[in-house]
């Protein structure tokens, strides 16, 4: 290490402190997601709903769309059925 | 009452298999009976950094499947008393390990009195990782001071906490340890490394050692020789102190300062 060496060590930007402000961002935001683990009974109750919309009118697997949002206070779970389109003559008489 | 011990990290090349060879040696010098396991099926290395890999004959995979039986695939240490290895399967395929064969293994391993069984891990969080860790009492997180390693660390962290047999079974949660690996004082004191103090700030898991960069750990795994034997050196002190903080012992943190350097050595490029 020589004479300017030391100059130039005390002006160069601590990468370091960086490092550190983008950890503290990033694993804030991953634990808050981390902690909303999907519920355990999701998918048994995925199925249980399919199979009575199934009773009344068939749609296909991918016509359901299953989502859990997480908020601050609550938990949001949304159920979207895009339903055949009329005159398909999907609708059960059984 | 014997303790499964985990160590494991997320990302590879942190030094999980130093550590592990390192723990358990040390763990055997202090008088406890100890079984280091190797986790990683397919590739297997803590044969090699522990010095047995030419005594191999059976592992874990033919242990779990029936086909030896755990005394045969038991490698007794030479040079440290207390000390065993199991290693892992260099061939088979990676769903050889299951959850039921390696509870069985554990158990069986209790029943032979085993003080430690430390779990040595494989990166990434797959099947083997998870594994190592499913049945663990305490977990040792080895993290580099370098961003990756600590987010890893992190989400290792989150595993634990939430899909191990402790957390299922709604136990006390696995004790956690931080062992911070390949620390270099100097380049902390320039600004270049995340300190000490940072990655405790972001990880808030109890600190169980800083091991330094250090020649020797590559010197010890050319050997073949666990670089806690190896009591001059630095490394070898370094994981010395954290295997006594292990068993209860307090000992200061050594190796995380810089040595300070005379105003006539910083001139005149005496490092």
């Amino acid at each position: 290490m020589g004479l300017l060496d030391i100059f130039r060590n005390r002006s160069q930007d601590p990468s370091a402190k960086m490092a550190k402000e983008r950890l503290q961002i990033l694993i804030a935001h991953e634990r808050a997601q981390g902690q909303h683990i999907t519920p355990h009974y999701l998918p048994e109750m995925q199925k249980e709903i399919l199979e009575v919309i199934r009773k009344y009118v068939h749609v296909e697997d991918d016509a359901v769309k299953f989502e859990v949002e997480h908020n601050e206070q609550f938990e949001l779970f949304e159920l979207n059925i895009t339903l055949p389109e009329k005159g398909e003559g999907n609708e059960r008489s059984d | 009452m014997s303790k499964v011990l985990v160590v494991t990290s997320g990302k590879g090349g942190v030094g999980k298999t130093t550590t592990s060879a390192a723990i358990s040696s040390g763990l055997a010098m202090a008088g406890k009976k100890t079984v280091v396991i190797d986790f990683d099926v397919g590739l297997r290395n803590l044969d090699l950094i522990m010095g047995v890999e030419r005594r191999v004959v059976y592992d874990i995979v033919n242990v779990i499947q029936g086909e030896a039986g755990l005394n045969q695939a038991l490698i007794r240490h030479k040079e440290v008393d207390n000390l065993y290895v199991l290693p892992a399967s260099q061939t088979k395929d990676k769903d050889a390990l299951t959850e039921e064969g390696v509870g069985k293994v554990l158990n069986d391993l209790r029943e032979e009195g085993f003080d430690y069984i430390v779990c040595d891990s494989p990166a990434g969080i797959e099947r083997g990782a998870q594994l190592a860790m499913y049945y663990a009492d305490e977990a040792i997180v080895v993290s580099n001071p370098e961003i990756s390693s600590v987010r890893d660390s992190d989400r290792m962290l989150g595993i634990l906490a939430s899909k191990s047999r402790r957390a299922k079974d709604g136990e006390t949660a696995i004790k956690e340890h931080l062992l911070i690996t390949r620390y270099a004082p100097d380049r902390v004191g320039t600004g270049e490394m995340l300190s000490v103090e940072d990655m405790l700030e972001i990880l808030a898991v109890p600190l169980l050692g800083v091991i330094p960069e250090s020649n020797a750990v590559l010197q010890a795994s050319n050997a073949g020789r666990p670089v806690i034997l190896d009591e001059n050196t630095d490394a070898g002190q370094a994981y010395h102190d954290a295997v006594g903080r292990l068993l209860g012992e307090e000992r200061p943190m050594r190796f995380i300062e810089t040595e300070k350097k005379s105003l006539f050595g910083r001139l005149f490029g005496r490092s």
